[in-house]
């Protein structure tokens, strides 16, 4: 029977080489992702696109950049945001 | 040398004896532990990498858009005002740019509707993002019927469906011929949703946004860097919403684990005084106390790491999708890339592993400190 220490520090070993797998995962993808990325981005520029699909529920989420500074109370004065990731939207700054 | 690893590892056999004789205990604390690691570098690894990501992706954003505002609102803009903007110095080119969005009740989805002059798209014709094309089954050269300002439909053929890598930026995305788009929605002729100004030099770009304001005082110039600055204080504001959604459970744990590892039991106390009487100095019993503060803390630490990049980096954060989607019909099917910023990493390990280690040896340190009598008997 093994000792206890052996086993932990088999644990250990094999819990840092899945970390070191990952890392190397993630060193792998960044060269190849950051080239699709730029790919991606000279959509951007041929078609001028300002945002980000993320959330497609209402146009100012839809198109952040582009909303009113007021963006999320916009239907009329004193409306109460009703989009769930409007509220999650920060505060304009500007 | 190797007297002392060995010592060091017959304290470390003792310490997980200890641990696997309550291991019931010690198993439902690693799991929560890890648990936490894993919901705290889940939010760390998601805001970071989609800030990176935006960044990369918005890089392409036009440099300057110049919308109209009327009564504070965003009002289709006069092209007359692109041709005086096109007379600043600095500008090289103003593109007007006609876009809106257009509810679909069948998939109940808003779609963005945009204009381009690239030669791919004649009248007639349409492209569409991935998202869309997948809700609605549809394959390059089908057709694709929206309802007009009159309340007639128009038919379309789809002639390009834009790739699932640029789902992020095009999946709602339909991108129509100028002339089908004013027609479809009676876009008045001599306007556009906003225009899109080229400066020659980027350094320039401030200065012209500034030209803008003062000439057409009722429009509102956005920079690119307005626009990436809108999403970097975005996905920080989310993080920031996430980690106090979580912040609760986090107190509950920090309780429980503060109350486990800081309030020794009658039998730990006991168990402090045998050894102490049988020999154990008291350095010894704090590295016996300190092996098991990190047997725990390390093995969850990993084990909430690795946890955290796998559901975020291989699939896809599933868990904070919801969050993000809302009620959206149409959502992106994007990976994300796995920027990581190892300072955050460094930061998350001394705040989860450090504090808790603490909490293990001070009273380790008190009970040690007392007479071995004393301390078997349980009192101070």
């Amino acid at each position: 029977m093994a000792r206890p220490s052996t086993l932990y520090l088999s644990l250990l070993l094999l819990l840092g080489l899945l970390l070191l797998t990952l890392h190397a995962h993630s060193r792998c993808n960044l060269a190849n992702d950051t080239r699709r990325l730029a790919q991606v981005a000279r959509l951007a520029t041929r078609f001028s696109l300002t945002d980000l699909a993320l959330c497609t529920e209402a146009r100012y989420s839809r198109h952040l950049s582009q909303a009113d500074r007021h963006a999320a109370f916009q239907d009329h004065p004193g409306a109460l945001e009703h989009f769930p990731s409007g509220s999650l939207l920060p505060p304009p700054d500007r | 040398m190797r007297t002392v690893i060995e010592s060091q590892r017959n304290i470390l056999d003792y310490a997980l004896s200890g641990l696997m004789r309550r291991r019931g205990k010690t198993f439902s604390l690693i799991l929560l532990y890890a648990l936490v690691v894993f919901v705290l570098a889940s939010i760390m690894f998601f805001t970071h990498a989609m800030r990176r990501e935006s960044e990369l992706l918005l890089s392409g954003a036009p440099e300057l858009v110049v919308q109209r505002m009327i009564a504070g609102r965003h009002d289709p803009i006069p092209l007359e005002y692109g041709r005086g903007i096109a007379t600043i110095r600095g500008v090289s080119r103003v593109q007007p740019r006609l876009w809106g969005y257009y509810y679909d009740s069948d998939i109940r989805a808003n779609y963005t509707v945009q204009t381009t002059t690239d030669d791919s798209i004649t009248r007639g014709t349409l492209a569409i993002g991935a998202g869309l094309a997948r809700m609605r089954s549809l394959k390059k050269g089908d057709e694709l019927s929206i309802w007009g300002y009159d309340g007639q439909p128009r038919t379309f053929q789809v002639a390009t469906i834009f790739t699932v890598e640029s789902d992020l930026l095009t999946t709602d995305l339909v991108l129509t011929h100028e002339a089908d788009f004013r027609e479809l929605f009676h876009f008045p002729m001599e306007r556009a949703t906003d225009l899109s100004v080229t400066v020659r030099n980027p350094r320039e770009i401030p200065t012209v946004a500034a030209r803008i304001a003062e000439l057409y005082p009722d429009t509102r110039p956005i920079t690119r860097q307005d626009i990436l600055r809108t999403y970097a204080a975005v996905f920080d504001w989310r993080g920031g919403i996430l980690i106090v959604m979580v912040s609760m459970a986090l107190l509950a744990f920090v309780i429980f684990a503060w109350d486990r590892a800081s309030g020794l039991s009658a039998n730990e106390q006991r168990e402090i005084g045998i050894l102490k009487s049988i020999g154990w100095k008291t350095e010894e019993v704090l590295i016996l106390k300190l092996w098991e503060g990190a047997i725990i803390s390390l093995t969850a630490f990993l084990l909430g790491l690795i946890g955290g990049y796998i559901h975020v980096f291989l699939l896809s954060a599933p868990l904070f999708a919801r969050v993000i989607k809302g009620w959206a019909t149409l959502y992106p099917s994007f990976r994300l890339t796995p920027f990581i910023d190892y300072y955050q990493v460094a930061v998350l390990f001394v705040l989860s592993v450090f504090p808790y280690l603490l909490a293990t040896v001070v009273p380790s340190w008190q009970a040690a400190i007392v007479d071995p009598d004393n301390a078997m008997r349980g009192s101070e």
